[in-house]
């Protein structure tokens, strides 16, 4: 194992796949001569040069539509945004045609494609800086979603991203860049997406957190160890297709579950989780299923506000409360 | 006395403003070639060729237009009839392995890069042995294999994808280019602007082509867009041409001068193309936005009409012959509407097929 930071564990996954396979290419926004905006892609423009670390104007619909007709035309494009906020503009190219155009041509043609770059709140940025994005991209059949939260989920997902044929979105966060975990040195290490990851095992509750969200998950769980709860943490690193077994599995062992979701609540993926999980183990729950999400409104500047807003570990040990009924 | 103001309007209003008693053009052609055919390097066999090919768009179409009528099909039917020297002098110009993409006028190109009639026919009654196996209907036809990359529904969307094959072929150093085909209603997009700053900074050897045929649904060009559409991509330093597309020998002789240059230095190109559509935008257009008369003008330069008078006058061949060729579409056409009412619908398992390259994954199927 070798400890890497969150940028080093993607960086690595990047240039090993781009070293093995010529038709792989990233583009995006300060991606080559700067290297990076956050440095994820530093050093790459010096080992691949000026063809395949490519900066792009600042036009995300564009350079999403150009990076679409190239992995439709032979070549396996990753696209960096900067903040998947500023994908905003490029929504046409993701949902009207990097997932459809294979369905409604009859699986004439693939799209090979990874759009990747943080995603949600990074901090006090304001509402149109801060949005999670991976609920709502989730909506959409065609594309998997991936939201990892540690160094080894984002190398493993990451090389099977630019491995999949099909389109495929991964967030990261402006947050977790830093964060340092143990990666795996296997040669040539793939995690299959679709396949949640038990992060902490436990019996009196089950908690879902993927991304940022796994992080105060896991914070809230060590503080309801002291009390004596033990929470099994179950991070789906990817969002769809989502791993409903395994999360099913475990509310049968613990009959109580919480989702923690960076989204706004309506529709996002705890509405889904929490629908399944009523469906699937309704006669094994001894509580109805909590969320905890953003409240539905936008991200406010202001620390005091904005820390009201963003869920916390607090937050997670309340509803937890609230489930075991110790409140 | 307050002094009564002037209303507040936006667009150019009206049909009849400045028409002096004359009819009011939406798009002013400019004059054809003069050349003939041969001076062109086309064999007599390549026009009458031609001939044939636009006269299946068209007879394609309005026997399309019927079965729609009839209610044997629903969805979208937008007709391309009028436009057909714009897709037949292009294929015939450029090789046959440069890419085209193209809006959802895309009947006639589809045709012409190698949709049969049958698999035109049966995608526009939803059947499986469609060209996209009914998935995609009248907007979406494609022959990929052929390098036709398909027909797109949202107004400007195809046109980054159109420069993305480009990109692709720039990388993979194939020789190949691209041409990306876009109505005079696309223009307004943001994503055209995007584009061509983005093809003229890294030399995408694509051509973007405005086929302006008057107008965006039922808003007359003058009415949705300022100054001149060729002029556009002055702002980004990029090279243009305006020509008849009418006329099919000029469309073929422009597009196979400037697609041998992008071939050459890999710059990209803007184009606009004038035609014109006789149909309404879709099947439910009532046209109340043109005069008759406007229509009845086009009319008289129709581009099928114009090259097979050409034929006779040049004797490149008979009346006979093309009335042989005529039949012969005809009768293509109503086989291909034959083949695609007896062709099945796809069967119920199809709706899951064709989502995925690797492994399908479907949310909460049972």
């Amino acid at each position: 194992m070798a400890v890497l930071q969150f940028r080093e564990a993607i960086r690595e996954a990047i240039d090993e796949e781009m070293d093995r396979d010529e038709s792989v290419f990233i583009m995006g926004e300060e991606v080559a001569e700067y290297n990076g905006a956050y440095k994820v892609t530093e050093g790459l423009l010096d080992k691949y040069g000026f063809k395949r670390v490519i900066d792009t104007p600042i036009s995300e619909l564009g350079f999403a539509g150009i990076g679409v007709g190239a992995a439709m035309n032979g070549l396996r494009p990753i696209v960096e945004f900067m903040t998947f906020n500023f994908a905003v503009l490029a929504a046409d190219q993701i949902i009207n045609h990097a997932s459809k155009a294979r369905y409604m041509l009859g699986g004439q043609l693939d799209v090979p494609i990874v759009f990747r770059g943080p995603n949600a709140s990074a901090g006090q940025l304001g509402a149109t800086h801060s949005v999670a994005y991976d609920s709502m991209y989730a909506q959409f059949p065609g594309m998997s979603v991936i939201y990892p939260s540690e160094p080894d989920d984002a190398k493993g997902l990451l090389k099977s991203a630019i491995r999949n044929n099909d389109t495929v979105l991964f967030m990261e966060s402006e947050q977790m860049y830093g964060l340092k975990g143990e990666v795996s040195e296997e040669e040539d290490y793939i995690i299959p997406i679709g396949k949640a990851k038990i992060k902490r095992e436990g019996d009196d509750v089950t908690i879902v957190a993927s991304g940022k969200m796994y992080h105060i998950a896991k914070q809230a769980a060590e503080q309801l160890a002291k009390d004596g709860v033990e929470a099994e943490i179950i991070d789906p690193r990817t969002i769809k297709p989502f791993d409903i077994e395994t999360v099913i599995k475990s509310v049968k062992k613990t009959n109580r579950c919480i989702v923690v979701d960076e989204s706004h609540p309506f529709g996002g993926m705890a509405a889904e989780v929490g629908f399944l999980i009523q469906r699937d183990a309704f006669d094994y729950l001894d509580a109805p299923v909590r969320r905890v999400t953003l409240p539905d409104v936008s991200a406010p500047f202001s620390k005091p506000l904005f820390d009201l807003w963003m869920p916390n570990a607090k937050d997670i040990i309340q509803a937890v409360n609230a489930v075991t009924y110790r409140s | 006395m307050a002094k009564k103001q002037k209303e507040a309007f936006f667009t150019p209003i009206g049909i009849d403003t400045g028409q002096n008693g004359e009819i009011e053009k939406s798009v002013k052609l400019p004059e054809a070639t003069k050349k003939t055919h041969k001076q062109l390097g086309l064999s007599d066999d390549d026009v009458v060729n031609m001939f044939e090919q636009m006269y299946l768009q068209r007879r394609f179409e309005e026997r399309a237009m019927q079965m729609y009528q009839k209610g044997k099909f629903g969805g979208f039917l937008h007709l391309y009839i009028g436009q057909e020297a714009v897709s037949t002098g292009t294929v015939f110009a450029i090789n046959d392995d440069d890419d085209i993409i193209t809006a959802y006028r895309d009947h006639g190109w589809g045709l012409v890069r190698g949709v049969t009639a049958k698999e035109g026919m049966a995608e526009l009654y939803g059947k499986a042995t469609g060209c996209s196996k009914g998935k995609g209907g009248s907007m979406h036809f494609a022959k990929v294999e052929n390098h036709f990359w398909g027909g797109y529904g949202i107004v400007g969307g195809h046109i980054p994808i159109g420069g993305g094959l480009a990109f692709a072929n720039k990388y993979q150093q194939n020789n190949r280019i691209a041409t990306c085909f876009l109505g005079d209603g696309a223009v307004d997009q943001g994503a055209l602007h995007e584009t061509l700053n983005m093809s003229q900074l890294w030399s995408l050897p694509c051509i973007y082509v405005v086929e302006n045929n008057g107008y965006s649904m039922g808003t007359s060009t003058r009415r949705h867009t300022v100054g001149e559409i060729h002029e556009r991509s002055k702002g980004y330093g990029m090279k243009s041409a305006l020509f008849n597309g009418m006329d099919v020998f000029t469309v073929y002789e422009n597009m196979k001068k400037i697609a041998e240059e992008v071939r050459k230095d890999s710059m990209p190109w803007f184009v606009e193309i004038r035609t014109y559509r006789y149909r309404g935008h879709s099947m439910s257009d009532p046209q109340k936005y043109r005069t008759k008369e406007e229509l009845e003008e086009y009319q008289k330069t129709d581009p099928i009409q114009r090259l097979k008078t050409y034929l006779i006058d040049k004797k490149v061949t008979d009346k006979k012959n093309l009335e042989e060729i005529e039949n012969r579409v005809e009768e293509q056409v109503l086989e291909a509407i034959d083949f695609a009412e007896e062709s099945p619908f796809p069967e119920d398992e199809a709706l899951f097929e064709d989502m995925y390259a690797d492994e399908p994954f479907f949310h909460d199927k049972k």
